[in-house]
């Protein structure tokens, strides 16, 4: 390999530039579009909007609600869980695993034919208590659809770490479960628990599938509706959404403990 | 579940002997929440698909839903659209995804560049969707960018009946979150391939062809092809795209069904659009089957 340095370099450069184009060329033009205010001067019209339009921003305030209710359940089912099969099931971590991954087999516009099934067929009682609210009613198929991520990245994070030995010396101490898990496992599991949360939130902010089949208007499904009568606010806040999920996910490979973070994004699926 | 079984549990025996005294059964109780979970929330509207899809809206089996998403030209023709969709975009995207991931690969692990393209690959593989259908009209939509771009030297989109708010459009949108989800899916599988192998290949007198041809593309092969299928299921899944691009009268089975759950036909065929979700359920599942499968042969040299 390294005597061979410099022929590699060339097809190296070639498909870099070449998918610079394809890659960033969408995303630049995304830029400049954005700027172009509806009063024909470039400026931040475009972005400012968000502040303005009512239906925008409490359809963002709607999501940011439904993205912290998720990832909070997600983490108090998940990290308790992933821990458990550690460190008493591990003959089941296989198949707890595959059933983390399953809604991957779900395509999200099924879950949601199902979803809207059931919300037909609810009786008053369960219509007021789950479907009458987006929250109520879209957190817990988000922690259902998190599922796979957050595995993954708990478990890569709880398999790093000594499990049994600091289980032990906080059991030892007379820690409790919850203290063992709170004080002892959460703090040494950070990274992972971040990464898990990061991508959590991330899911939130983009799911716009089931929401829309089920007539509820989260931060997408209004971001889709600003498409049809002001496009170039559309497209100001798309623009916002990758740089924001993208600096999201740039900051979790570098507070990993090094090399580990990148692969854990690499092998989510 | 005192402190003292916990120790005693945890004495440095090998993990075989714990593996044949089998599952305490209280330990099973600690997976009760995530398993009740699971089935209520997943199994829940699983449940509603499958038996909505095998039976009248009157509650007696039947077939008949199946049979109508065979025989209606309009299910047909969709299905056919969302496999080639998935076959075109995977096919491209796999082949671009590998040949930048090995571009990618040959700078350091903890290059900046390879820190901005795996961030930036998970970004738009895993979250794009509708900001994607947002930069894509902004580009070649009627007054996209590269659109009046393009028409400044003479070329028109529009008056070639160029539409990015139609299939071509999706499979344009969709190739480009195919890519970045291939060189997340490859990459493990490229740096795994170790310097030792080339260096042998060579002393033996390969060439690079010659490498490629008898080591690296025969250990590759698996993880090459089981990215395939994840990258055909990813496409054949998805729906936010395309739905931001065209909205749901688009010939594919997500659109089809959306019309059919939100009443927008004129019969009441609901349990036609559950049909088509368990047939959609069948073909991913199918796919993952085998990628799994694959994914074993893959990690035999490259664990």
């Amino acid at each position: 390999m390294r005597r061979r340095r410099r022929r590699p370099r060339l097809w190296r450069v070639a498909i870099l530039v070449l998918a610079a184009i394809f890659f960033l060329g969408p995303l630049a033009s995304a830029i400049r579009f954005s700027l172009e205010q509806s009063n024909g001067r470039d400026g931040l019209g475009n972005y400012t909007q968000l502040l303005h339009d009512a239906a925008l921003s409490s359809s963002l305030a709607t999501s940011l609600e439904i993205a912290a209710l998720t990832t909070a359940i997600m983490l108090s089912l998940m990290l308790p869980t992933v821990v458990w099969v550690r460190l008493r099931l591990p003959r089941l971590a296989l198949v707890v695993e595959s059933i983390s991954v399953l809604p991957i087999v779900i395509p999200p516009i099924v879950m949601a034919a199902g979803l809207a099934t059931l919300q037909s067929h609810a009786s008053a009682g369960l219509s007021d208590l789950v479907f009458s609210s987006p929250l109520t009613a879209l957190t817990p198929v988000y922690v259902i659809l998190a599922m796979p991520f957050a595995y993954r990245s708990l478990d890569v994070g709880v398999r790093a770490i000594d499990l049994r030995t600091l289980v032990d010396a906080a059991r030892s101490l007379g820690a409790g479960w919850p203290t063992v898990l709170a004080r002892v496992i959460l703090p040494n599991v950070r990274t992972a628990v971040l990464t898990a949360a990061s991508l959590t939130v991330a899911l939130v902010l983009a799911e716009v599938v089931i929401a829309e089949t089920l007539l509820y208007t989260t931060y997408p499904v209004s971001l889709v509706n600003a498409g049809q009568a002001q496009l170039g606010v559309a497209v100001a806040l798309s623009v916002l959404s990758l740089a924001i999920t993208w600096m999201l996910l740039l900051a979790i490979s570098f507070i990993g403990n090094r090399g580990a973070s990148r692969a854990r994004i690499g092998r989510l699926l | 579940m005192g402190g003292v079984a916990v120790l005693e549990r945890s004495l440095p025996g090998d993990p075989a002997a714990r593996r044949r005294r089998g599952i305490p059964r209280g330990a099973w109780l600690g997976i009760a929440p995530f398993a009740l979970y699971v089935l209520v929330f997943l199994g829940g509207p699983l449940y509603e698909v499958v038996y909505g899809a095998f039976t009248t809206t009157g509650g007696s089996l039947t077939w008949h839903n199946f049979s109508q998403t065979f025989s209606q030209p309009q299910y047909r023709s969709a299905f056919e659209q969302s496999l080639k969709i998935s076959v075109v975009t995977s096919v491209l995207g796999g082949f671009f995804g590998v040949w930048l991931a090995c571009a990618v690969v040959t700078a350091g692990p903890r290059s900046p560049l390879r820190r901005i393209v795996s961030s930036g690959a998970g970004v738009l593989a895993y979250f794009a969707g509708v900001p994607l259908a947002f930069a894509f009209i902004a580009t070649l939509g009627r007054y996209g960018e590269a659109t009046i771009l393009l028409r400044h030297i003479g070329i028109d989109l529009n008056a070639s009946g160029f539409d990015i708010s139609s299939l071509t459009g999706v499979e344009l949108a969709y190739t480009y979150f195919q890519v970045p989800l291939m060189v997340l899916l490859i990459t493990p599988a490229l740096e795994g391939l170790r310097p030792e192998w080339r260096e042998a290949a060579t002393g033996l007198g390969a060439s690079t062809v010659g490498y490629i041809r008898h080591v690296a593309a025969p250990v590759l092969a698996p993880a090459i092809l089981g990215g395939l299928l994840l990258l055909f299921g990813n496409a054949f899944a998805a729906y936010a795209t395309s739905y931001a691009l065209v909205g749901i009268y688009v010939n594919l089975v997500p659109g089809w069904i959306q019309q059919l759950i939100s009443g927008n036909v004129l019969v009441d065929e609901n349990g036609v659009g559950l049909a088509l979700g368990v047939e959609m359920i069948v073909v991913i599942a199918v796919v993952m089957v085998a990628y799994a499968l694959l994914q074993r042969r893959a990690t035999r040299w490259l664990a």
